[in-house]
């Protein structure tokens, strides 16, 4: 396993030089989800705490470091950072708001839903940060401003938040905190027994995936070009944040990457053949179809099975 | 502030708030027997909105007549819903049941995408601008007879609950679905009863509105939310805290536009929320927190 996925890292790193940019976008949108997801993964897949309102850590990174480089010039690699601390001081009071008054399964969901969307009504009030019609920022083409005219580099800078963000989760896999999350979510009454504080552990998940998510929102503002409240504050991209870790399977290292890497192309594709023949919203109902035929049938994820074929098929050869 | 538009706002929130009780109702109903979120609720509703655009379309059929037919469709929705998907993860983690109905929203919601498109519709009748002056308030006519139908309708949910004989089954298996299964009672059909009814509350709601109100399937996702807002604020599980917590959160909203700005309106029933997650968080009117 090690080596597949070292040798899959290589051939990422030289893929291009070999693809045109255009299939580069895709694999730029496969990163850059895996990598939300798997922010995601460390609160809603081994902390079984479920987040519906992940947009808004996008969003807040976004909307920070895009603000601070209009107003005072400050440059987005910079911002990012602040972003990132935004989201994961927004985190923190969700995580204590929630986790303090022991809001459990859906209550939390609420709280999460409610929280961004009080975020996206405030932003769209806020004619600073250009209201309902949001930001549109000006290409430039410098790299200190985090704009690129080579989608490559673009590329290499998704890649990078994927391996480390998933670098990271490996690191708290095997970490105390890891296991108290994971003790966590399998019984929480038994876990706070045997004297792990499951308050502080809860809240330092979510702090940490606020601040992994936030700074995502720096790539998302400059990837895209624009900010609007209803886009980069809604529930379609919570949807799109959660449905990759769940589908690759959640509380898995590598279930996030491999959601995205199933989920994203088909997103892709049928954005293009779908929407552009009138049918828009149709990838939705395939969304929503897949989600529900992984519920009831593959209810960890694909990750689990991929692993166990593989296994098989080592026992087999050797 | 002027008093009259302060009365105003009121009059008209109470009013409208009937549908908002309505869909809360069905709601609660659903998480009280079966513990099941459904989050496909204000998509459901959305549905409701659709058929009695298309009825009244079609056929000429008033939403105020049309809205039976709705509930009735709705209910073998909600049926369907119940026999075919949540009743085979009813033991399931909670998040798994809530991962399956996001995913039965997604399909409802952007289905009505693709069938009538992004466009706002509304149910066009005839008296849809009637109003009759109350001294210096008016009543809007078809806001009133919403109201009317919807307390109509809450009280024969509450004859079938607590008179009928299949009523007090469904709310012997909310209180302990072992029990009920002991003393013989079809917990199935309970389930798929108490699923389809919740679904034409929310249905026959999304009916009323669609005289009131332009809707479009883009507004599912909002009611869904609005809906869990009232709910958690009268209380989970409680079907008079529902009914209840549908109209003061109506009045709230209508208040909150003329106070501070219309597009804030639902600000106020999230911050609403947010007070009663963290200072009741059993509700107004609920026994227990969740």
């Amino acid at each position: 396993m090690k080596w597949a996925v070292a040798l899959a890292v290589v051939v990422l790193l030289v893929l291009p030089q070999l693809v045109g940019s255009y299939l580069l976008t895709v694999f730029i949108f496969i990163f850059f989800y895996a990598y939300l997801g798997q922010a995601w993964n460390l609160l809603g897949g081994y902390g079984g705490q479920i987040s519906l309102g992940h947009a808004a850590f996008v969003g807040i990174g976004a909307y920070t470091s895009t603000y601070l480089a209009m107003t005072y010039q400050l440059s987005p690699w910079i911002g990012m950072f602040v972003g990132g601390v935004a989201a994961a001081l927004l985190g923190a009071v969700v995580g204590y708001l929630g986790f303090r008054f022991g809001l459990r399964g859906f209550y939390f969901i609420l709280l999460t839903v409610a929280v961004a969307e009080i975020c996206r009504l405030l932003v769209a009030h806020t004619e600073a940060l250009g209201g309902a019609l949001g930001i549109f920022i000006t290409f430039t083409g410098d790299p200190w401003q985090f704009q690129f005219s080579d989608n490559r580099a673009y590329y290499y800078v998704a890649l990078g938040l994927m391996l480390g963000a998933t670098g990271l989760v490996a690191a708290i896999e095997t970490s105390r905190l890891g296991a108290y999350l994971a003790a966590i979510r399998e019984d929480e009454d038994a876990a706070e027994a045997l004297g792990v504080n499951a308050f502080r552990t809860k809240l330092a998940a979510i702090v940490l995936s606020a601040f992994l998510t936030g700074l995502g929102g720096t790539f998302y503002a400059n990837y895209l070009f624009s900010l609007q409240p209803n886009t980069a504050f809604g529930i379609p991209l919570s949807v799109e944040i959660i449905l990759r870790p769940i589908v690759g399977g959640g509380g898995t290292l590598l279930g996030p990457v491999l959601g995205s890497f199933i989920l994203s192309p088909l997103a892709e594709l049928s954005r293009i053949y779908l929407a552009r023949g009138g049918w828009s919203g149709t990838h939705l109902v395939a969304y929503g179809l897949l989600l529900i035929a992984v519920v009831l049938f593959l209810p960890r994820g694909a990750y689990p099975h991929l692993a166990a074929a593989l296994a098989r098929r080592r026992r087999r050869t050797s | 502030m002027n008093p009259t538009l302060l009365a105003q706002a009121a009059l008209n929130g109470l009013l409208f708030g009937g549908i908002y009780s309505l869909m809360a109702v069905g709601l609660s109903l659903i998480f009280g027997v079966m513990r099941v979120i459904n989050i496909a609720h204000g998509d459901m509703m959305v549905w409701g909105s659709y058929l009695a655009f298309l009825l009244a379309a079609r056929f000429g059929l008033d939403p105020f007549v049309s809205f039976v037919l709705c509930a009735g469709a709705l209910f073998a929705l909600g049926v369907l819903v119940q026999r075919g998907l949540v009743g085979r993860v009813l033991d399931a983690p909670h998040e798994m049941q809530i991962l399956l109905m996001l995913g039965v929203a997604l399909v409802l919601e952007n289905l009505a995408l693709v069938v009538f498109g992004p466009e706002t519709r509304r149910t066009e009748t005839a008296y849809g601008l009637a109003t009759v002056w109350l001294g210096p308030v008016f009543v809007d006519l078809p806001r009133l007879v919403t109201f009317v139908l919807a307390l109509g309708l809450a009280l024969a949910l509450y004859l079938f609950l607590f008179r009928s004989e299949l009523g007090m089954l469904m709310r012997a298996a909310a209180d302990n679905a072992y029990g009920a299964l002991v003393v013989g009672a079809d917990v199935g059909r309970v389930y798929a009863v108490a699923f389809g009814t919740g679904a034409a509350c929310v249905g026959a709601a999304g009916a009323l509105l669609s005289a009131l109100l332009p809707f479009s399937p883009a507004s599912g996702f909002p009611q869904t939310v609005t809906s869990f807002n009232i709910v958690i604020i009268g209380g989970m599980g409680s079907l008079l805290g529902a009914f209840l917590g549908g109209i003061l959160v109506a009045v709230a909203e209508n208040l909150g536009a003329v106070l501070i700005a219309p597009s804030l309106k639902e600000l106020v029933s999230f911050v609403l929320l947010v007070l009663i997650l963290l200072f009741r968080p059993q509700g107004l009117f609920g026994g227990r927190a969740g």
